[in-house]
């Protein structure tokens, strides 16, 4: 039993950052597209569909931070100060981005400043988490238990790209949320922005998935070395059916299926890098089992975890329940 | 002093946690003043309750804001400058933070969502619920941060193998010495606090000549928890203060800047402590009387500073000062509270000008008292991260002094403006009132406002 609950603990970050993933970035991408809205009305109404979320959504973010903590503190304590700059400017970035939403109706008519704060804020934010991963995936040079690197080890260009892959792919969720949940011409102009951004975001995850075994060993051991292929084609099959998915769904207008396509891609693209690290959770050296919290301190949290995440669910259907329905450009929720 | 990354850390933290506590301290009793204002609106049917919910919602809005977003960086702070901490004490403190996010961060967040926006969307009862389950939610927040702060001030139930502490009894963990008595005095310092800002607006109003029933429900309201309050918690103090007295002696040594533990303690009102002689310079003291409050006795002796070998010491100006300031900002509230609370006996509560300006200026109070008291108690901990088990010198990340000084100047720029700008838009709100005209006629796009909310609807009972 012991040495599965390192394993029960990196699928629930897994699935926290996962969540993450899926719901805030829709709020990132929309943030990311609000310069693009020049009308008044529009930009309040692009706001208003996420403004209910955020908070919830922006919470599995500490989720996934405090869980890294909580179950594996070696890898917390190895993660972050090796990522220190990228993860400082995500947390400044989400400072700008999430006071915004208050401040920019606070500020009113004079809120141009917060207005740019949302946008550069979202910007940032996805950025830096695309870094942070990059960051990760490349590998962090440990000694002794420690970071033993520099200050700008992660300043790479495989680690910029992945940033410039994920503004683009949280943009691409903003867009297919927008078309989901808003009516009339700024669902057409998230549309239009929507095919920009697919082929861009596919140029991305294809030049992630030939860098990384290019670059690294132990992802091409990973993917191509037998018995595994065997079981690792369906992924990239799967991400080109659902790119081809996605891409029709654009085409031909759909509402809710490309938002629901996107978000897709983006698991797979995560169960992918997912396959490309396990079992390490600081490639190249630690493992989950070597940073994992002792037993005792897991089980204590998994408790918790056990109890309050089908609640924290709930909490979740419930609010996206009662907040369903389209955005009109014009209104707010009356 | 040297800036060393350790030194520079402590200095961001500081800076990251004294803005942050301001917010909670606040939240946590604005939550539950709406969800008291809506319930009473809903017993009573009086729609005064209900324009006041709306108006408060609005600055809880925003203080919320500033609080999440704020607290986040803390609890990466932990691994970005603490790294040896989060090894270290990980094993026991992080299940305490995961607990917070599960049962606190996630009800918070998501019934806010409804509150803020819910208005017309769910049926009232549930928009109450909502309400009462927020102000749930920051009390379950309060309980989980206060647990692992006090286990870092007197740690229990772990044992300690090569250097790093492992749970041994999760509920001793949990409920840790120190730990009830922190709880209460600060869940009583954000209801006062909130309270003083509360009395402090309808003051405001009421001088102005403005809003006249939303203003003396407000007065009446906010005055009455401060006369209940403002007494308790200086019995609370003194309770927490004698506990401190036996788990950390050398912090009440600090507070009292009292260097020999061989004779009885005075009281010092006054005295700049010079830790490098190891005496008070220019003191005003009252004999005995410190030993008075700790022992119970003139005559009873307790540790001086000097009695702690100087590694094991803490800073004495910070527990000693923030001690005055916090005690000096309480007997201000509890002689506002008596002296408002003779006022409203007499019948004399909403004509008294006197009163009612100085009223208007003690928003701040809760809040100086608030961080004074954080750096008594946390000040008071040094030299010790997790008493007795890791010092704070021990703990930095291998990070550079230059990282950490680059991200403090940048916390600090983006702090500056994006909090002053918070306080700006909470002024503006309270300028603008319970029942501004724009919210009235269409309402700020995402501020719900229903129709039924004319200023001309009948006023109910007064309270």
């Amino acid at each position: 039993m012991e040495a599965y609950l390192p394993v029960i603990w990196a699928g629930l970050i897994a699935t926290a950052v996962a969540l993450y993933v899926v719901m805030d970035d829709f709020d990132l991408g929309v943030g990311i597209l609000f310069p693009f809205a020049k009308k008044e009305e529009e930009r309040d109404a692009m706001m208003n569909s996420i403004a209910p979320f955020w908070d919830g959504n922006e919470t599995w973010l500490v989720l996934g931070g405090g869980g890294l903590w909580v179950a594996f503190p070696q890898a917390y304590a190895v993660i972050m100060p090796a990522l220190y700059l990228p993860v400082t400017v995500m947390l400044l970035a989400l400072i700008f981005r999430g006071v915004s939403f208050e401040f920019r109706f606070a500020s009113k008519p004079k809120h141009a400043l917060w207005d740019f704060a949302f946008t550069a804020g979202s910007i940032l934010a996805a950025f830096s988490q695309g870094v942070i991963l990059g960051g990760v995936i490349q590998g962090i040079t440990v000694a002794n238990g420690e970071f033993a690197g520099g200050a700008f080890d992660w300043a790479t260009p495989f680690a910029l790209l992945c940033g410039l892959g994920l503004v683009a792919g949280y943009g691409l969720l903003g867009a297919t949320w927008i078309i989901s949940r808003v009516e009339g011409d700024l669902a057409e102009a998230a549309r239009r922005q929507a095919t920009v951004l697919f082929p861009a975001v596919l140029v991305f995850i294809g030049l992630v998935s030939l860098w990384t075994p290019l670059q690294f060993d132990r992802i091409a051991e990973r993917w191509f070395s037998t018995p595994n292929i065997w079981f690792l084609w369906p992924v990239p099959l799967l991400t080109a059916g659902l790119a081809f998915l996605a891409w029709r769904s654009l085409r031909l207008k759909q509402e809710m299926v490309p938002f629901f396509t996107a978000v897709g891609l983006f698991l797979l693209c995560f169960i992918g890098l997912a396959i490309s690290t396990f079992p390490y959770l600081v490639p190249p050296s630690l493992t989950i089992w070597d940073t994992a919290a002792v037993p005792a301190s897991q089980v204590f949290s998994l408790i918790g975890v056990v109890f309050m995440l089908p609640i924290i669910l709930g909490y979740f259907a419930f609010v996206f329940w009662t907040f369903r329905g389209k955005v009109r450009v014009g209104e707010g929720y009356h | 002093m040297e800036l060393d990354a350790v030194v520079l850390a402590r200095i961001q933290f500081a800076f990251t946690v004294s803005f942050h506590i301001i917010f909670p301290t606040f939240t946590i009793g604005l939550s539950a003043w709406i969800a008291t204002l809506l319930v009473i609106w809903r017993r009573t049917g009086n729609v005064r309750y209900q324009e006041l919910a709306r108006f408060w919602t609005r600055i809880f809005a925003v203080s919320f804001a500033m609080g999440v977003v704020s607290g986040i960086v803390l609890s990466y702070q932990f691994g970005t400058n603490w790294s040896r901490f989060s090894v270290v004490t990980g094993n026991v403190i992080g299940p305490l933070i995961g607990y917070e996010v599960l049962t606190a961060f996630f009800l918070e967040a998501t019934f806010l969502g409804i509150l803020l926006f819910g208005w017309n969307r769910v049926p009232p009862t549930l928009h109450v619920g909502a309400a009462i389950l927020v102000a749930v939610g920051t009390l379950f927040s309060a309980f989980w941060i206060l647990s692992a702060n006090s286990w870092m001030q007197t740690p229990a139930g772990h044992e300690i193998i090569d250097g790093i502490a492992y749970p041994v009894d999760w509920l001793a963990v949990v409920f840790n010495p120190s730990f009830p008595y922190r709880l209460a005095h600060m869940v009583i310092a954000a209801y006062l606090t909130t309270s003083f800002v509360v009395l402090a607006t309808g003051a405001r109003y009421l001088i102005a000549g403005r809003d006249r029933d939303h203003a003396m429900i407000m007065v009446r309201m906010g005055l009455g928890m401060a006369i209940l309050l403002a007494p308790l918690q200086a019995v609370v103090g003194d309770i927490h203060g004698q506990h401190t007295a036996e788990f950390q002696p050398a912090k009440i040594a600090a507070i009292e800047a009292h260097w020999d533990g061989a004779r009885p303690a005075p009281l010092v009102l006054f005295a700049l402590p010079d830790e490098k002689n190891e005496t008070n310079r220019y003191e005003i003291a009252i004999p005995g009387v410190a030993s008075l409050f700790i022992t119970h006795s003139m005559e009873g002796l307790f540790p001086g500073l000097k009695d702690f070998p100087v590694e094991n010491r803490p800073p004495v100006w910070g527990p000693f000062f923030g001690f005055r300031i916090m005690v000096g900002v309480g007997l201000a509230m509890i002689a506002m509270a008596f002296w408002g609370g003779f006022l409203w006996w007499r019948g004399r509560l909403g004509g008294a000008r006197l009163y009612l300006r100085l009223a208007s200026f003690t928003w701040p109070l809760g809040f100086v008292a608030v961080l004074a008291g954080w750096t008594v108690t946390e000040q008071g901990r040094q030299p010790w991260l997790a008493t007795g088990i890791l010092r704070t010198m021990d703990a930095i990340s291998p990070v550079s002094a230059a990282q950490v000084a680059t991200t403090l100047v940048l916390f600090v720029l983006v702090y500056s403006v994006v909090f002053t700008a918070g306080i700006v838009y909470i002024n503006r709100l309270i300028n603008k009132g319970p029942t501004p005209e724009d919210a009235l006629a269409e309402g700020v796009p995402n501020r719900p406002l229903t129709g039924a909310t004319s200023p001309d609807a009948p006023v109910g009972a007064e309270i």
